[in-house]
């Protein structure tokens, strides 16, 4: 069985999606970072269902993708209106918290 | 022998139920303060019920009592010898046998009330010698006290109890009390009629009548001592009844302080005698020891000392009797049943009570001389001196009761404990009528006292105050066949001088105090009495007799005082007559507890009656009286209006003068009291505290201001603006630091916040590996 293949995929994609997250300055690209990290821990649910013969992680796995569907809608939207306020989808620039 | 049996069952409901007795008036003083006011009679209508239910249930209570006794002589009727010198009973007699059986016969029966062991009954033979001259010794168990009590309350281990203790000195006490205070009530409603503070008046009426019977059922000396101080107080309040005057105030104080000297011995002796017997409270128990020898001679004596202080001050015995004559500027009714009947017998009483104690501590080393007798005989002689010089009749009355009071001291010092209780029996009822009288008099004479300016003649306008008065001063004087003359006549055989008499040693001293009062009395009683009843009216208006409620009392009164004497008339009287012989000595049968452990002291005898003691001392009570007749007499010759006589043999006779004007000043008692001992020591003692008061009452005072405005300086700047307020700002500021310093985090970067959270995960997930 090719779990560990899987399972070493899986955590380079999570990398590269946290990487992204961290180091991105555009809001869309953040986004699509998280998109990344989410699709890793899809391979591993599918993986490990595979691996114990149990649809279970294929299932777990549609249900991420649908949340990860309504939280990229809510994500681009909140987006959008940053563009809309500030003409920049820069995060470094929407600073409004800072204490 | 078997007597107790019946009594074995159960006390009868009477004797275990005695404490309704005080109870009633109790009851009646509470309801005569709250509601006296709005009833149709103001009160004195719950006070006549309330004694009235009293006098019912004491009466039961002695009939029981006598019939016990009588029961239980029947029963065992051959115990002892009750003949005197001359004959042995026949009519008791029993066989020799028999009697020897009993005279070392012992029997314990224990009593119970409510499942208490009670009373522990012996019936130890008297075991004085029989051939003894005179000697009259009861074999027979008789009056053994009936005990009933209750837990009153405990400190640490120690249990104190409350109760009623009746013996035949309380019953006769009960009878006394409830029948003078009964008469008294009844009195008082016409006397004191219309009084501003009649609703008052009839509530201490009450109360003094309940503490007078509950000091009387005290089974211990702690309850004795709340029953005294509470007579106390009742004699204060209606000494100053009329508390406007001056004088009357005066006299309620100097009563009450007078007593309160007193007061202070009586807790001592209870003190130290508590600690004597170990640590007991209960008067049997504390009389058994001192019968017995187990209580500390030394201890005894003081405590006997003491308590004989206590006696002095409430019985008015010389020195501290100064109270007693002025305390009649209270209500008559009040003088006759509170100093005169009840209450100043309370120390007479108080001897009988604890009179193992009394008896044997205070014999006078070395002699056989009882310093109770010294003191009484001081007493009877020098007040009865006093009644002479007397303008006030109640002040005579006042005196003569200081001298009678004497007479019963003397009594129960000489070992005569019967003769003393018979004396203060038949005393309660002439007296009170004596008092009565001279109440009704003034009734008469508008409210005065004063028997030269005001009275006189009074004989042909009061015939019935007349005749009681007279057969009461005859009574008092000793005349045969009144009370007072079987009483004295015992006390003086009881002294044991005269030749046949026998008793318990020959008291010289004391009998011929005796004897001088005995004449002592009926002189200055015949002076009263002519004063008051014979010659011509000196007061003004029309005296005119008293109302059937002040007169029937009297007739009353008048009535005992003729009779009760023959209660206890000695054995060969009743013989001579031809009496059946169970009609000798009842009185020393119901009332002496002889032959009980508590009761003393081993080889008491009793003193033969002598027929020519009697004679003898009558005799010179007659002779007195005569003279003393003549005297007046002879002054009605020269002037019927005088009151005395201007050329008389004071103003010839220097020591004559002398000698009246100590009598006058009352051996100038008061003047030591008041002018020496108060004004030497007040004025020093006020400076002192005067000095005591400026210097270290002020100095603590003002330390303590000052101290206090110190503290509340400190408080206000250290503790409040410096550690309450400062501890508040200082968490405000902590607040504010910690947000200040906290919001440098707070920077608004996304991405920021998104390291720190990957970072916090790494750190999470390298913990959890590491840990498991």
């Amino acid at each position: 069985m090719l779990l560990n293949q899987f399972l070493l995929f899986a955590a380079v994609l999570f990398s590269i999606g946290v990487y992204g997250v961290l180091v991105r300055k555009n809001g869309v690209l953040i986004l699509m970072s998280i998109e990344l990290i989410l699709n890793s821990v899809n391979i591993n649910l599918v993986a490990f269902g595979a691996y114990n013969g149990d649809v279970g992680g294929q299932v777990f796995a549609l249900f991420v993708i649908a949340v990860a569907a309504a939280e990229v809608g809510v994500g681009l939207a909140i987006v959008l209106l940053i563009y809309r306020n500030r003409r920049s989808i820069d995060v470094a620039e929407a600073n409004l918290l800072k204490g | 022998m078997f007597a107790a049996e019946a009594a074995e069952t159960a006390l009868p409901w009477l004797y275990q139920n005695v404490w309704l007795i005080p109870a009633l008036p109790a009851a009646s003083f509470l309801l005569i303060l709250f509601f006296g006011k709005r009833l149709p009679y103001k009160g004195a209508e719950i006070g006549l019920t309330a004694v009235g239910a009293a006098f019912v249930l004491a009466m039961l209570t002695t009939f029981t009592w006598i019939g016990d006794i009588q029961g239980a002589e029947g029963a065992e009727a051959p115990a002892g010898e009750h003949g005197e010198t001359t004959d042995d009973h026949e009519g008791e007699g029993g066989s020799g046998a028999e009697e020897d059986e009993d005279e070392h016969g012992l029997a314990d029966t224990v009593l119970s009330v409510d499942g208490e062991s009670v009373a522990s009954v012996s019936l130890t033979a008297a075991t004085t010698a029989e051939g003894e001259e005179g000697g009259d010794s009861h074999g027979e168990a008789r009056g053994a006290a009936k005990i009933a009590t209750l837990d009153w309350f405990s400190i640490g281990a120690k249990t104190f109890r409350i109760g009623t203790l009746l013996d035949g000195q309380a019953v006769m006490l009960l009878f006394v009390v409830t029948i003078v205070s009964g008469l008294v009530h009844i009195y008082s409603t016409d006397y004191v009629n219309g009084d501003r503070r009649y609703t008052h008046y009839f509530a201490f009426l009450s109360l003094f009548t309940a503490a007078m019977l509950f000091m009387v059922l005290a089974s211990s000396t702690l309850q004795l001592i709340v029953g005294w101080e509470l007579v106390g107080v009742c004699s204060f309040a209606l000494i100053g009844h009329w508390w406007e005057e001056k004088p009357n105030s005066d006299a309620a104080l100097k009563a009450f302080l007078t007593n309160r000297v007193g007061d202070i011995g009586l807790l001592i002796g209870m003190i130290t005698l508590y600690f004597g017997a170990g640590q007991t409270f209960d008067i049997l128990t504390i009389n058994e020891k001192a019968v017995n020898g187990e209580i500390d001679k030394l201890l005894l004596t003081v405590s006997a000392v003491s308590l004989m202080g206590a006696v002095m001050s409430k019985s008015g015995q010389f020195v501290l009797h100064t109270w007693l004559p002025d305390a009649m500027a209270g209500p008559t009714p009040v003088s006759a049943l509170i100093h005169a009947a009840t209450m100043v017998v309370a120390g007479v009483y108080l001897i009988g009570r604890l009179y193992p104690v009394f008896f044997i501590g205070l014999e006078i080393p070395g002699s056989n001389l009882n310093l109770m007798a010294l003191i009484g005989g001081v007493t009877t002689v020098g007040a009865g001196l006093l009644a002479f010089v007397q303008r006030d009749i109640k002040k005579v009355l006042a005196y003569s009761t200081v001298s009678q009071l004497g007479y019963m001291v003397l009594a129960l010092g000489v070992g005569a404990y019967t003769a003393g209780m018979f004396h203060l029996f038949t005393h309660a009822f002439f007296k009170a009528c004596l008092f009565l009288g001279a109440g009704s008099v003034s009734h008469a004479v508008h409210h005065s006292f004063d028997m030269k300016s005001d009275m006189g003649g009074l004989r042909k306008y009061m015939p019935t105050t007349f005749w009681t008065f007279i057969i009461g001063s005859a009574a008092l004087a000793g005349i045969p066949p009144l009370a007072g003359f079987w009483s004295k006549d015992e006390i003086l055989a009881g002294a044991g001088v005269w030749p046949g008499t026998g008793g318990n040693g020959t008291y010289y001293i004391p009998f011929i105090f005796g004897i001088i009062t005995a004449a002592l009395t009926a002189a200055y009683m015949t002076r009263t009495v002519w004063l008051t009843f014979f010659g011509e009216y000196r007061g003004h208006g029309e005296p005119h007799e008293s109302g059937k409620r002040i007169t029937v009392p009297l007739i009353i009164l008048a009535g005992m005082a003729s009779v009760v004497g023959f209660l206890n008339m000695p054995g060969p009287f009743v013989d001579a007559l031809g009496l059946p012989s169970g009609l000798a000595h009842r009185f020393e049968d119901w009332v002496e507890p002889a032959g009980q452990p508590n009761f003393p002291p081993q080889g008491f005898t009793h003193a033969a009656p002598s027929l020519t003691l009697a004679i003898f001392a009558s005799g010179l009570a007659l002779a007195a009286g005569y003279l003393v007749l003549r005297y007046y007499q002879g002054l009605y010759a020269k002037d019927p209006k005088a009151s005395e006589y201007t050329d008389g043999l004071r103003s010839k006779n220097r020591m004559a003068a002398a000698g009246y004007r100590v009598l006058e000043q009352k051996y100038y008692l008061d003047v030591l009291y008041t002018d020496i001992i108060v004004a030497r020591v007040k004025g020093p003692i006020a400076r002192a505290a005067y000095w005591f008061n400026q210097n270290i009452l002020d100095g603590i005072v003002n330390l303590a201001a000052t101290f206090s405005v110190g503290m509340g300086r400190f408080i206000y700047w250290i503790v409040d603006q410096g550690m309450v307020d400062g501890s508040i700002n200082a968490s405000g500021r902590s607040a504010s630091a910690s947000g200040q310093f906290l919001r440098r985090i707070q920077t608004g970067q996304i991405r920021q916040y998104a390291t720190l959270m990957f970072g916090a995960a790494a750190v999470l997930v390298a913990v959890f590996i590491v840990a498991v």
